[in-house]
């Protein structure tokens, strides 16, 4: 196919959609960093208006990573549904664009399509929406998971409780998680990251967060966020394993550097669904992701990083997950320089993620190093409240002592609730009642010592 | 007259004896009171001046001539902090006049093939380094007593991998590099040390070994440096630094591994 036209005096031409779909792709520094982004501003519109003229089928003859080279690209070709694809086959990115903002495109239509488009579709139809587009569509899409609680339901808004610390001291890690509860977080799931891989380490983890939840029947799962192999042994060693923590990306080259692949994924996913823990459902994966991981480890094929990402996604939804997130602004200015580019991501991945049938979340954060601040956060955080993202994370004052980042609070949600009405999972929602947290409507009730979670403090 | 109680207070606080981490901070409707934003505020200051304050080489130079260590100051290929930040790859290469310099000026100070090369680095925290280099410097002193007869390079706008070259073109055995790790809000003065064997052009991470945090609330310089000293005799030992080489200097507290995204993501 032939990938050119003319912009005033000038002829562009593209030698594949590859590189059309990284020229059409809004300015960011990792591109840059791996010489893929437009030279220019008008070659970038070039790009983008040779984008979309492109036809949606064309994406499942010509692959941005080779088929034979890359178990991500097999994966995505591979499961595609044309049936799912129908209604929207004979339309090109453009009128993809048109057609995902009509009233055609409801939510249960949307729902019904998300098998039948590649990552690479929902990746290129981004890059010809304005962030309000990426917002509407988005709110467009439902994506209800299940395991302890129901996650993802309209109106609803989770928080990934994330009570980290630099030692993983049980007593640390235990006033971070009461500070959270007593918060009203912890709804998406109670996440450790570890600051040590060793198995026993992780096996005591595991042990204090569902100690906790089996005594005051809290409805909802914990995780460690330890790579793949660690949490199967720990399922091998009796361990109360409710979800399986993996990072992932979009090739089989960055899977190779996070030392994983398809095979182990599936082999972890199978572990833990034996285990039969969900007592609502059985999605039992929580992904991690970002932009820019490919470039980071050599891996990118010569290929944008929000293309990448998306296909990270692509790789995520054979394994029906509870939770993925992601972790927006970590990677730092190399990848994403400022505020408007970590925004820019973050609407990008949670659109792509809900377009595809994810669950998403995001971690709304960002480095010391990165042109941001928590100005910059809060409108990412309101944008995809509105967006109607499922989860954000949430960590004490938004500081995590251990990974040396910033993310978003537990205050943050409690703004969102309040700004936009977004509810906890109901579930959640009735146990914070039930304890005396947080009162009928989800506001926060005043705490006294006759509190029952403080009286668990009073023994730490 | 007492006013009346606008801030909702966690009857919490005594859990904050338990971790470094913002707990209990309390609430204002639903929002940060002002005295945490303020808190907040400040700390992410302070770590934003780490990381775009300049390192003053002169003064760094002029206080290690003090003590005794020759020096010469190196320049990476990023220009500016602007560059740096969006360019790793030009941190970890010299300048050419830095080239020129290690070639022709470190003989005239050191005798060649030098068994230790060691690089004070800016990386991401001017204020590590300024803060931390010297004194970690000193504190090797009982563990290498020829430590002031080995070349010291001052570096600016440094990745950990700039010490690759600058290793290489010394003819060292083995380079440390003390480079400012990222700013934690809390944190905005951590040193890391970075050790590789064979020090050339090309090196991963995978080949060498680090430790991390070093500052007087984290890894204290005396137990940073007996970790470096035993680093540095087994790596003689075993030919080479990397994932083969463990720190088993302390086996009752190793050190963190993290895995995944947030590991790999976290590197300089």
């Amino acid at each position: 196919m032939n990938y050119a036209c003319t912009l005033g005096l000038r002829r562009y031409v593209f030698p594949d959609l590859k590189t059309v779909l990284a020229k059409a792709s809004p300015a960011r520094s990792g591109d840059m960093l791996a010489g893929v982004a437009a030279a220019s501003e008008e070659e970038r519109m070039a790009a983008r208006c040779v984008l979309a003229d492109i036809p949606l089928a064309r994406f499942l003859q010509e692959a941005v990573v080779p088929y034979e080279h890359d178990e991500v690209t097999r994966l995505i070709l591979d499961s595609h549904v044309p049936a799912a694809f129908a209604p929207v086959a004979g339309l090109s990115v453009g009128e993809f664009r048109d057609w995902l903002l009509s009233d055609l495109a409801d939510g249960p239509t949307l729902s019904a399509l998300a098998p039948g488009i590649t990552p690479e579709m929902a990746a290129a139809v981004s890059k010809l929406m304005r962030n309000q587009d990426l917002i509407l569509v988005a709110a467009k899409c439902s994506v209800i998971t299940r395991f302890r609680n129901t996650l993802g339901l309209p109106g609803r808004l989770a928080v990934r409780l994330q009570p980290n610390h630099p030692t993983d001291d049980a007593r640390g890690i235990a006033a971070s998680m009461l500070d959270g509860l007593l918060y009203g977080a912890g709804d998406a799931v109670i996440g450790i990251n570890p600051a040590t891989d060793s198995l026993p380490a992780i096996t005591t983890l595991l042990h204090l967060i569902d100690d906790f939840r089996e005594q005051y029947e809290v409805p909802t799962q914990s995780c460690v966020l330890t790579h793949v192999t660690n949490t199967v042994r720990a399922i091998e060693k009796g361990a109360p394993v409710d979800l399986v923590f993996q990072s992932i990306g979009g090739t089989e080259a960055v899977n190779r550097s996070f030392g994983v692949s398809a095979d182990l994924l599936d082999e972890a996913n199978i572990a833990a669904l034996e285990l039969g823990r969900g007592t609502l459902g059985d999605n039992v994966m929580y992904f991690e992701t970002g932009q820019g991981s490919a470039l980071s480890a050599n891996a990118h094929h010569g290929a944008d990083q929000q293309t990448l990402e998306a296909r990270a996604y692509g790789l995520a939804r054979r394994y029906k997950p509870l939770l993925v997130n992601t972790v927006v602004g970590f990677i730092g200015p190399e990848y994403l320089y400022d505020g408007k580019q970590i925004i820019r991501a973050g609407l990008e991945d949670h659109f792509c993620g809900k377009l595809l049938g994810l669950p998403m979340g995001c971690d709304i954060c960002y480095t010391n190093h990165a042109e941001a601040d928590q100005d910059d956060m809060d409108t990412l955080l309101t944008l995809l409240g509105v967006a109607g993202i499922n989860f954000i994370i949430g960590v004490p004052g938004a500081d995590d002592i251990m990974l040396n980042y910033q993310s978003t609070s537990f205050h943050d949600a409690l703004y969102l609730r309040r700004v936009l009405d977004r509810r906890r999972a109901p579930e959640f929602e009735d146990w914070l009642e039930r304890m005396n947290i947080a009162d009928f409507g989800g506001n926060l009730l005043p705490q006294s010592e006759a509190q029952p979670l403080l009286a668990l403090a009073g023994s730490l | 007259m007492s006013k009346p109680a606008i801030v909702t207070a966690d009857p919490w606080q005594r859990l904050q004896a338990l971790t470094r981490a913002r707990i209990a901070l309390g609430r204002s409707g639903a929002s940060l009171p002002t005295r945490e934003v303020l808190r907040f505020g400040t700390a992410h200051a302070q770590a934003r001046d780490a990381v775009h304050q300049a390192l003053d080489v002169a003064a760094l130079q002029a206080d290690l001539e003090n003590a005794g260590f020759a020096s010469l100051a190196v320049h990476s290929q990023a220009a500016d902090r602007s560059v740096y930040l969006r360019r790793p790859d030009w941190g970890r290469s010299l300048a050419p006049e830095s080239t020129r310099l290690l070639r022709e000026d470190a003989p005239t100070l050191w005798a060649p093939r030098p068994r230790l090369a060691l690089v004070l680095a800016d990386g991401l925290s001017s204020l590590a380094t300024d803060s931390h280099g010297l004194h970690m410097l000193q504190a090797l002193l009982p563990y290498f007593p020829d430590l002031r007869s080995q070349p010291v390079i001052v570096a600016s706008q440094a990745r950990v991998a700039l010490g690759d070259e600058i290793g290489h073109l010394l003819g060292a055995e083995q380079v440390v590099m003390m480079i400012g790790e990222r700013p934690g809000l809390s944190s905005p003065d951590s040193l890391g040390l970075y050790l590789t064997a064979g020090p050339r052009p090309g090196l991963t991470d995978a080949q060498r070994n680090c430790i991390s945090n070093v500052r007087p609330e984290g890894l204290g310089y005396q137990d940073a440096a007996r970790k470096l000293a035993f680093l540095i005799a087994g790596a003689l030992k075993l030919g080479r630094t990397g994932v083969d080489l463990k720190d088993d200097s302390d086996t009752a507290a190793p050190l963190p591994a993290p895995s995944g995204l947030h590991s790999s993501l976290a590197r300089l």
